[in-house]
């Protein structure tokens, strides 16, 4: 099925370009994770008519896409879902906030159009910023950075061990809706007389397979945590890219930056 | 269903934050508590299972289009409140990460929506009360139980879904983020989930009872050996138990409904989707006037901002500020496609020199 096969590939892809190697696949996944939650923060805290304040966040995923090598178009794909609610939440604003902010000439722009361009804009930088934590940023990695900051270990543990699984269920499903669709062919979707058994046969499996997984772990000496061996402690360029970029981003949050570049471009036309 | 972060004011998200991971540092500690960790392989392998099989599409039959599976009511079905919370987190961690699936910042917010209704409510209220009731009592005992799981799976799902819809309202109308009023919002949201969660409840049952049939031992409070377990709650007792939740939530709905301003505003403008559309055109000058939901949601977006604002609108320096901030603007987007040109340029030629 289509959207199995998709949610397949993401996910490889993911893994493939979070295996890259670049300035900032080397950082700290600790200070990646500090700098993209403290971003997301900022740029949703922008005043909703804030327009011209906003746009220079747009500045730090650019950067950070052009710096790891990252193609901008990979990021774009996963638009269309964060999209469609955005812009169902944005799109009344126009209709709502009639009233005008500024004027183009002679057509004047409504606060409800500006809130509702600020909102989008708001969904694609969060997007792009988190997109670039996890494209440069392996699994194993963000797991370590979140044990560095005392999530329970039950849950990190549990978010590996997840995704380690999803990839194998993916394909399992893939499979069975395969093999389905050719025995039902034209038939949209599973038939409600096997709604159950699909997914009940597998999970069934998957039960008696986790039991399995747990006795070998087991024997393999778990005793309730993971060992995260790989991460080197952090450097200081590390810390330098933390501050300077939480610097950055306080600096663009409280001086608009895009108005003062607009009032040096006039000042030194007139 | 899931949020984007910018649908969500920072205090907002914070907030929410703060309620999920206190639930989720509850059932930490009380699945340690029972040393549960044999649990963690089968929860990360159901985890695993309930995300690949959101993707499965399911006919329904007599309409042309198809619905999903409802994850928090069967992972808590076959997992337990705590641990089904557990998952459900990890599962929307994993859809927000790699699929852009929900925001980073909105976690806290789609967690509290999808898994706390999900697995808490949809548990304690409503499975195990049905699951444990003799409703059906007059069948068969296996026709019984699978009449059990069909009513509360779907109850559930519906309930919870309610639940989560009108969080989502509720709290993207706190952040201030769109100018349509809550009722409104409201209207939108509710009767579209009223489906949704109608074939999820089908889809979840379907499955569940599946599992009761082939492995009952696997499903929560169904235990063929432990007949004392059921029985506890009369049918009577159970819808009474069910009403009072109802009204209550209703009631609380109701409650903030009213005494929000928006809702006040539309209430005012007229209550169907027509007849406020034709309001809206023959009160737009004075609509445009006085912009009582411009100012309600400003003043809610003032109280929730994470930082105070600058003056923007409705001061003459603004006109100055705007076009200064125009030119800036373009400035700013020309530096961005410049990096993204430079980036290239000098990759390829790193590329070429290799």
């Amino acid at each position: 099925m289509d959207r199995i096969d998709h949610a397949a590939s993401e996910l490889r892809e993911m893994d493939d370009l979070a295996a890259l190697s670049s300035p900032i696949h080397s950082l700290h996944p600790l200070a990646k994770l500090i700098v993209t939650i403290l971003y997301i923060f900022l740029t949703v805290s922008f005043n909703k008519y804030d327009l011209s304040g906003l746009i220079v966040m747009l500045l730090y995923p650019v950067i950070a896409f052009s710096v790891s090598g990252i193609p901008i178009r990979t990021c774009f794909y996963k638009l269309r879902i964060v999209l469609p609610l955005v812009c169902a939440v944005g799109l009344f604003n126009p209709f709502f906030d009639r009233v005008p902010l500024l004027y183009i000439g002679n057509i004047s722009v409504s606060c409800g159009v500006i809130s509702m361009i600020t909102l989008m804009l708001k969904g694609v930088f969060c997007l792009m910023a988190s997109f670039i934590l996890v494209a440069t940023t392996t699994m194993d990695a963000i797991c370590a950075a979140l044990r560095k900051i005392h999530i329970p270990n039950m849950i990190v543990t549990l978010l590996l061990l997840t995704y380690r699984y999803i990839s194998v269920m993916i394909d399992e499903v893939s499979i069975m809706t395969t093999a389905y669709k050719l025995r039902a062919p034209g038939q949209k979707g599973i038939h409600y007389s096997a709604w159950g058994s699909f997914l009940g046969q597998l999970l069934l499996r998957s039960m008696d397979r986790a039991e399995e997984l747990y006795s070998s772990m087991q024997l393999r000496g778990f005793c309730g945590e993971f060992q995260y061996a790989d991460v080197p402690p952090a450097k200081l360029i590390d810390y330098l890219y933390a501050v300077f970029a939480v610097g950055a981003f306080f600096l663009c949050r409280m001086v608009n930056i895009a108005s003062f570049f607009g009032s040096i471009a006039l000042g030194g036309s007139l | 269903m899931h949020m984007a972060d910018a649908l969500l004011a920072p205090a907002v998200a914070a907030t929410m934050y703060v309620a999920s991971g206190t639930t989720a540092g509850i059932s930490v500690h009380k699945l340690k508590k029972d040393e549960n960790t044999q649990k963690l392989p089968m929860m990360a392998v159901t985890a695993a299972l309930v995300f690949a099989g959101q993707m499965i599409n399911y006919t329904i039959p007599g309409t042309g289009s198809s619905g999903h599976m409802c994850g928090g009511m069967m992972l808590s079905a076959l997992l337990g409140p705590q641990a089904g919370f557990l998952s459900m987190v990890v599962i929307l961690a994993i859809q927000c990460l790699f699929f852009a699936d929900g925001g980073l910042m909105a976690l806290g917010a789609n967690c509290w929506n999808m898994a706390f209704y999900g697995c808490f409510v949809g548990y304690y209220l409503i499975w195990r009360p049905i699951i444990r009731s003799n409703w059906f009592g007059k069948m068969e005992a296996k026709a019984a139980l699978r009449m059990k799981i069909i009513a509360a799976s779907v109850i559930g799902c519906i309930v919870t879904l309610q639940l989560g819809a009108f969080s989502v309202v509720l709290e993207t109308s706190l952040s201030g983020i769109t100018e349509l009023p809550f009722g409104a919002f409201c209207a939108l949201m509710q009767p579209i989930h009223l489906a949704i969660g109608l074939v999820e409840g089908l889809v979840t049952s379907a499955v569940l009872i599946f599992v009761a049939e082939s492995r009952p031992e696997l499903l929560q409070e169904v235990n063929p050996e432990e007949k004392g377990l059921t029985g506890k709650h009369s049918l009577k007792t159970t819808v009474i138990i069910i009403a009072v939740v109802a009204a209550l939530v209703g009631g609380a709905l109701s409650l903030f409904a009213s005494s929000n301003p928006d809702g006040l505003e539309w209430a005012l403008f007229g209550n169907s989707d027509a007849g406020y559309s034709e309001n809206m055109a023959l009160d737009e000058e004075n609509y445009g006037i006085e912009s009582g939901v411009a100012d309600a949601a400003a003043s809610v977006q003032e109280k929730t901002a994470f930082l105070p604002d600058y003056a923007f609108a409705n001061s003459d320096s603004a006109a100055g500020t705007t076009v200064s901030g125009l030119v800036g603007s373009v400035i700013v987007a020309a530096l961005a496609v410049g990096i993204c040109v430079l980036g290239g340029f000098f990759r390829k030629k790193k590329q070429a020199i290799k």
